[in-house]
């Protein structure tokens, strides 16, 4: 039997992301610290300040800043990371799409935190949801250990995949929550990282490039279809390297999906981040009571694992989605929109119920979680869904 | 370094920016680059705001440029070089670059992406430090798009969206002066150019690449149909703007004011004005010219006392 001695921190999420990114060392880390604060960066300049790494810290007037220094410096072939949250992000919006169309790896940390107005700064997903069509990756952590470890797979994703990846995870819960982290030695990460291998750079004197030019209807269209062939092939960067370090250091983070209790579950709860650490938690006390739930935590939201949710949710009878935001679409929630979506082409699909819940930070008790169960056995004993979405845990 | 170098020597040094590329004609922005290129001792990457430049120097599959080029959006130019920048220092202390590799950082952008959309972006990469050099071209408004005012446009110039009306005779606000508050951050070289004084230009550029640390220089960019003059006119107009005072030459080289050039005659301003059919709704209002030439009065008045000059 193999023995690996694991060191175990309690650390924040914040904290962890922090750690993590010390040991990858980045080449340049571009952040803005503030709309809403995120500690990562905080802590990161204090690294940088004891000589702990030796990145090239730029600490910029916005996140628009922020992330157009992240896509130069990624074009100029460093290894680039970051981290936001919230109107921090929304202020990216328009850089996050050159960051992806240009296939730069950048490695961004976002605390999920709600939009304005009105201001709020406490957690819900309409941040990152709001940039779902950038391009980029997004990959939604449940705890503290799973961002640290996911950070550093995420290097290698993205400089594989030459493509962008947000690691987030829920602000105030995780970000500020503190926890056991089992971290590795420095070593493990570097080796595991190893050095970025651009395809261009932008200070290749003797190959001079020309990057970003304008691109018409007579090109625009082939680039576009392109950039979609390179997040397709991500979809299998995603768990070769997810598999890599799970093997390497024992690990066992899930890449596009992770089950709980779904082996013949005829409910099955969708739910991203930390909420799924309740869920669980309801699903344990059902399934005491012989009632076949499971949960099925959707960790990368982009790209969309529909193959993976159309296989695991065939012979379901009744799906809840949970959803942490909301589109305004009048449909519900962006996770059930897409998972709806997903499952289109079943010939036998899952009664599917939406739930709106936790938006700008309110609390996701395991009463509501028993809620969300209550209604979903309803649904499965009238075999029918009356309500196109629920609001959960909201005052009447 | 010499920093003065002959029109021969220059003509053989501007192969930066390729022929070819489809700026209007008597545009002289590309004449600009050439020269700021042309000024460089060592390897160059430019960084560039979208505008006419971006537009008109690339499309897929072609490029004018011959040297390392990224552009990303309009008003992060100063941001971007500030990434590209950081990636070679980070890059150099790991060992990837050879320490004694000299690049020179050059942005590029016209007055909207620098004054207006851009200057956030621009403020924060200059009081950071960075080592660059940013070259505006000022064509006082959004040429590419249409001619729509910028906070460069000048008093009572006409443009698509500062028309001149029954009621409003064109823009009612004075520019932005941008070398001013760029020169207010502090950084070690900010200077004024024009292309028809293109030894001072050179000149200039090279001090700036001397110099570790953000520099900026701007430099007077006429457009053919957004402010209306016969294409063979360009460096002419740069002349008269130069001539009449309405664009100074001078430098602020590490805090220390000197006017380059001082007109042995300071022309009217009306010279410049009527040349141009942006301004041509001015000439039967001698008012709006007094205010017009009033506010070129006081800058230069003010940029004489600063270098310690005599006003009369």
């Amino acid at each position: 039997m193999k023995t690996v001695t694991k060191k175990i921190l309690a650390l924040t999420g914040n904290e962890a992301a922090a750690y993590a990114m010390k040991q990858i060392n980045p080449d340049v880390v571009a952040a803005y610290p503030i709309t809403p604060a995120s500690e990562i960066v905080q802590i990161f300049s204090k690294y940088v300040s004891d000589g702990v790494v030796d990145t090239e810290f730029v600490p910029v007037e916005s996140e628009h800043s922020a992330i157009s220094v992240c896509v130069g410096a990624s074009a100029a072939g460093a290894r680039i990371m970051t981290a936001t949250a919230s109107q921090g992000l929304a202020l990216m919006h328009e850089i996050l799409y050159i960051a992806a169309s240009l296939r730069l790896p950048i490695v961004m940390v976002v605390g999920n935190r709600a939009l304005s107005a009105p201001i709020n700064i406490h957690c819900d997903h309409s941040d990152t949801m709001g940039s779902r069509d950038s391009g980029w990756i997004q990959m939604y952590c449940e705890n503290a250990d799973e961002v640290y470890h996911t950070l550093i797979a995420a290097v290698k994703i993205a400089e594989t995949a030459n493509l962008p990846c947000m690691v987030t995870m829920d602000g105030f819960i995780v970000t500020h929550g503190m926890e056991n982290v089992e971290v590795l030695e420095d070593g493990e990460v570097q080796e595991f990282v190893g050095k970025r291998n651009p395809l261009y750079s932008v200070l290749d004197i003797e190959n001079p490039i020309t990057i970003g030019p304008l691109d018409l209807y007579d090109y625009y269209f082939e680039h576009k279809r392109s950039q979609l062939e390179g997040v397709l092939n991500a979809k299998k960067i995603i768990p070769a390297v997810i598999d890599e370090y799970n093997k390497k250091f024992d690990k066992n983070i899930p890449s596009f999906v992770e089950e709980y209790r779904t082996e013949d579950a005829e409910i099955v709860i969708v739910a991203m981040s930390s909420a799924a650490g309740t869920l669980k938690e309801v699903v344990d006390i059902e399934r005491e009571k012989g009632e076949k739930i499971g949960l099925l935590r959707l960790k990368v939201f982009r790209p969309f694992p529909h193959e993976i949710l159309r296989e695991k949710l065939k012979n379901v009878k009744v799906l809840g989605v949970m959803d942490r935001a909301e589109t305004f679409s009048t449909m519900g929630g962006p996770v059930s929109i897409e998972v709806k979506a997903a499952l289109y082409p079943l010939e036998k699909r899952p009664l599917l119920q939406d739930f709106i819940f936790g938006l700008g930070g309110r609390e996701f008790t395991l009463e509501n979680a028993l809620e969300v169960v209550d209604i979903l056995k309803k649904i499965k004993k009238e075999e029918k869904v009356s309500e196109e979405f629920i609001y959960i845990g909201i005052k009447e | 370094m010499k920093r003065v170098l002959s029109l021969k020597e220059l003509s053989e040094r501007t192969n930066g920016l390729a022929p070819g590329h489809r700026a209007c004609a008597g545009c002289p922005f590309p004449s600009i680059v050439r020269m700021v290129l042309g000024s460089s001792d060592y390897p160059v990457v430019v960084a560039n705001a979208t505008g006419c430049m971006e537009v008109v120097t690339t499309i897929f599959p072609y490029t004018a440029w011959s040297v390392p080029w990224i552009h990303s959006a309009f008003e992060n130019a100063g941001a971007t070089v500030s990434g590209v920048e950081s990636a070679f220092k980070a890059l150099k202390r790991k060992g990837v670059i050879p320490e004694d590799k000299k690049i020179n950082f050059i942005a590029f952008g016209g007055d909207g992406g620098t004054y207006d959309i851009g200057f956030q972006s621009l403020s924060g990469a200059i009081e950071r430090g960075h080592n660059f050099l940013y070259v505006l071209y000022d064509n006082q408004a959004y040429m590419n798009t249409g001619v729509q005012r910028s906070s460069a446009t000048p008093y009572g110039a006409h443009t698509t969206t500062s028309p001149a009306g029954k009621r409003i005779p064109g823009k009612m606000q004075h520019r932005k002066d941008i070398t001013e508050i760029v020169a207010a951050h502090g950084i070690p070289y900010v200077a004024q150019a024009s292309p028809s004084h293109w030894a001072d230009l050179v000149k200039k550029v090279r001090r700036a690449l001397e110099i570790e640390g953000p520099k900026f220089i701007a430099v007077i960019s006429p457009c053919v149909p957004g402010w209306g003059y016969d294409e063979s006119e360009s460096i002419e107009l740069t002349r008269l703007a130069v001539e009449t005072c309405f664009w100074p030459l001078y430098e602020v080289d590490h805090g220390v004011y000197k006017v380059n050039y001082r007109p042995r005659e300071k022309l009217p301003v009306k010279v410049w004005l009527e040349k141009q059919a942006r301004f041509k709704h001015l000439l039967d209002k001698p008012e709006l010219i007094d205010e017009i030439q009033k506010k070129v009065d006081e800058k230069w008045e003010r940029l004489l006392r600063l270098d310690g000059q005599k006003i009369f």
